[in-house]
């Protein structure tokens, strides 16, 4: 995992809520075991005519896009299919930051796993964020894991919540098998007390 | 006395390995399902490592998403021949995996296979008071035994395949209270909806919903089975229901559940489970069913449902453009009713709805009528087993007799990987637990409902008031 310490990026404005994983990468693109090829399926169904032509006036296919690190979602980010596709073609593509007022349970999870950072934001701030947006969609806001902080050079500035397990992963670079196979003692002593008792 | 405890709770504790303050628990897994599309990644990543799997008696695997349920034959080389080559390597792959890291695995040529979710429970896999985790998310199903099960992604998966363990943190609980009694037509999967509809997609993200009431002590467990499969698109972690007599005679004789001396003692231990009294849940819904009518979804996430009769909300209704942007892609006029709306194709299958009692379900509305014309029809069997169960009582005839497809097990047009799809722009009345955009097929367009809904637009061609077309 790539660690994540801090960055400038221009943002992909996406504020639409609920988008699931289905839409993030549709399910006849999860044989496909390159990430790389992954990223050029990210919102495939929105991005592409039927003919497999670009749309221009989606988001995703304006030159804007092409390095931007921060997408710019609405509530429930994630939700449906546990698919850690998702995070792959998000990060494939080049995304490091999400920021929506919730985000699915397991895309959650997945994202942190994968160097993706989802910051959560009140509807309030995130109402503010859309506004600022509107008026200057290409000004670069910077994000720093440390200090938990993300500013806009409008001069808003929020911090949000993230749980130190998984800021020191991300901060390191460090998966949590390491940390689950540090603790292997007490996996083996919690089988010999408990297993006795449930069936295998 | 001892603090009055939840059955999530009960759960949770017993299985904590670890706890470290600022880090999340370490909690034990009884067991892990896998399938052919999460699963990949995370065998690469153990040999990456040189890791073995570290519980192989504890991890079963199945192939299920991207397997044909048609035979250029009747065989299984005839099925995989249906395939396309990537989904042909990810099978294969699949059981290359289970042989190398000596997984007991249900696949392509078993006749034990099917939908992760089905067989788990049918094989006796699934048991009370267990942690149950699969690369899935609609592993919420097995917790309508009172095994705390949820879905995962690939990562952990590897983690779970390598330490049997799985870094978790504490979710809160949520009770959810049905009352009220059923009335005639109206299913498990209508609760469900229903509940959605109530709080909404991500009504339960950071909750273990917790079934309880005596609408729900009065399911069986198939029906039971289809509450807890879409907890998930409520956005909880799980969905819980207390085992009780029902849950103990479903798994009584089963395969992989416990024999003789074995069994009566996990019974009293699993009579244990039911959350004490005076237990304390974090937050608690009421859902009354007496009034519910058969439910069907006219948007693009399952929280957008209502009663069959009822009319499209209006766009003033809406708090944002998601309703807008919904019923643009359905095609459908706000503010209008369902009924009468025309389908093209209708699937019964799913991990939500394909057990033997919904295929009576359906059968029941599709004995001696036809389908009507222009519409497909698709009968999917969640497993071998129930496609064996079905034939033995005939049903599979009823289905074909009225002109429906009857196909070998597997996820199918839920998922839309194996070939089975809606084609762009069609209407289908689908008994699975998704109706995001494209789900079932690119520019397919959705609507969730009960298998006596379904299969009562399958012989009308148009969205249809069960109950019209029911008996007593
Ligand atoms: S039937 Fe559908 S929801 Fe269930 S496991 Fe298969 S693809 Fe997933």
């Amino acid at each position: 995992m790539q660690a994540f310490t801090q960055l400038n990026s221009r943002v992909v404005a996406l504020p639409l809520d609920d988008i699931d994983t289905d839409q993030i990468i549709p399910a006849r693109f999860l044989k496909i075991t390159d990430k790389a090829d992954l990223a050029n399926h990210l919102f495939n169904d929105w991005r592409y005519n039927p003919d497999g032509s670009p749309r221009a006036d989606f988001i995703i296919n304006q030159p804007e896009a092409n390095d931007a690190q921060i997408l710019f979602a609405g509530d429930n980010f994630g939700c449906g299919s546990s698919r850690e596709h998702a995070p792959w073609a998000l990060v494939g593509f080049g995304f490091r930051v999400v920021i929506a007022t919730s985000f699915g349970d397991i895309f959650r999870n997945n994202s942190l796993k994968n160097g993706l950072l989802p910051i959560k934001v009140s509807p309030q701030v995130h109402q503010q964020m859309r506004e600022i947006l509107e008026e200057s969609p290409r000004a670069e806001w910077s994000v720093d894991l440390n200090e938990q902080s993300l500013t806009i050079p409008s001069g808003l500035k929020v911090n949000f919540d993230i749980d130190p397990f998984s800021k020191t992963c991300l901060l390191q670079g460090k998966d949590e098998l390491g940390y689950l196979l540090s603790v292997m003692d007490q996996i083996v002593a919690y089988e010999k007390a408990h297993l006795k008792q449930v069936p295998a | 006395m001892e603090k009055p405890q939840t059955l999530f709770e009960k759960i949770w504790n017993e299985h904590l390995v670890a706890q470290q303050p600022d880090s999340p628990a370490v909690l034990y897994i009884d067991l892990q399902l896998v399938h052919e599309v999460t699963s990949p990644q995370a065998f690469t990543g153990l040999r990456e490592r040189g890791l073995k799997v570290r519980r192989p008696d504890r991890t079963v695997a199945t192939v299920d998403h991207s397997l044909p349920t048609l035979s250029a034959d009747g065989t299984v080389e005839g099925r995989l021949a249906l395939a396309d080559d990537l989904a042909r390597k990810q099978i294969a792959q699949l059981e290359e995996n289970a042989r190398e890291f000596g997984i007991e695995s249900f696949g392509a040529a078993s006749d034990r296979n099917g939908i992760v979710h089905v067989i788990g429970p049918e094989l006796g896999l699934t048991q009370p008071g267990m942690t149950i985790v699969c690369g899935d998310s609609h592993t919420s199903t097995h917790g309508a035994f009172g095994a705390l099960a949820f879905g995962i992604g690939t990562s952990e998966v590897e983690h779970v395949l390598a330490t049997q363990c799985l870094l978790q943190r504490q979710p809160m609980t949520c009770e959810v209270r049905v009352e009220g009694s059923l009335k005639k037509g109206v299913t498990a999967k209508d609760i469900i909806l229903a509940l959605i509809a109530k709080i909404g997609v991500a009504g339960g993200v950071g909750y273990v919903l917790e079934y309880t009431g005596p609408v729900i002590r009065a399911l069986s467990m198939e029906e039971r089975m289809t509450v807890c499969n879409m907890s998930i698109e409520a956005g909880a972690r799980a969905g819980l229901i207390a085992p009780d007599e029902t849950t103990f005679e479903y798994l009584a004789g089963r395969k992989y559940a416990p024999k003789g001396a074995d069994w009566d003692a996990a019974v009293a231990r699993w009579r244990k489970l039911p959350s004490d009294e005076g237990a304390k849940y974090d937050r608690t819904v009421t859902l009354d069913v007496s009034d519910l009518e058969p439910m069907i979804t006219y948007g693009t996430n399952p929280g957008m449902g209502m009663p069959i009769t009822a009319s499209l909300p209006t766009l003033e209704s809406a708090s944002d453009g998601g309703l807008k942007k919904a019923l643009a892609y359905m095609d459908l006029p706000a503010g209008q009713p369902l009924l009468g709306h025309k389908v093209d194709v209708v699937f019964i299958g799913s991990c939500t709805n394909s057990r033997l009692s919904d295929l009576r379900e359906a059968a029941r509305v599709m004995r001696g009528r036809k389908v009507a014309e222009g519409v497909r029809v698709l009968v999917v069997p969640g497993s071998q087993q129930i496609k064996r169960d079905a034939e033995a009582e005939g049903l599979d005839k009823v289905f074909t007799d009225a002109g429906a497809e009857w196909r070998e097990a597997g996820c199918s047009m839920c998922i839309a990987m194996n070939g089975d799809m809606i084609q762009p722009g069609q209407y289908a009345v689908s008994t699975s637990n998704r109706n995001f955009e494209g789900r079932q097929g690119k520019g397919g367009r959705t609507m969730l409902a009960s298998p006596l809904t379904a299969a009562a637009a399958a012989v009308t061609g148009v969205v249809t008031d069960v109950r019209t077309l029911l008996d007593d």
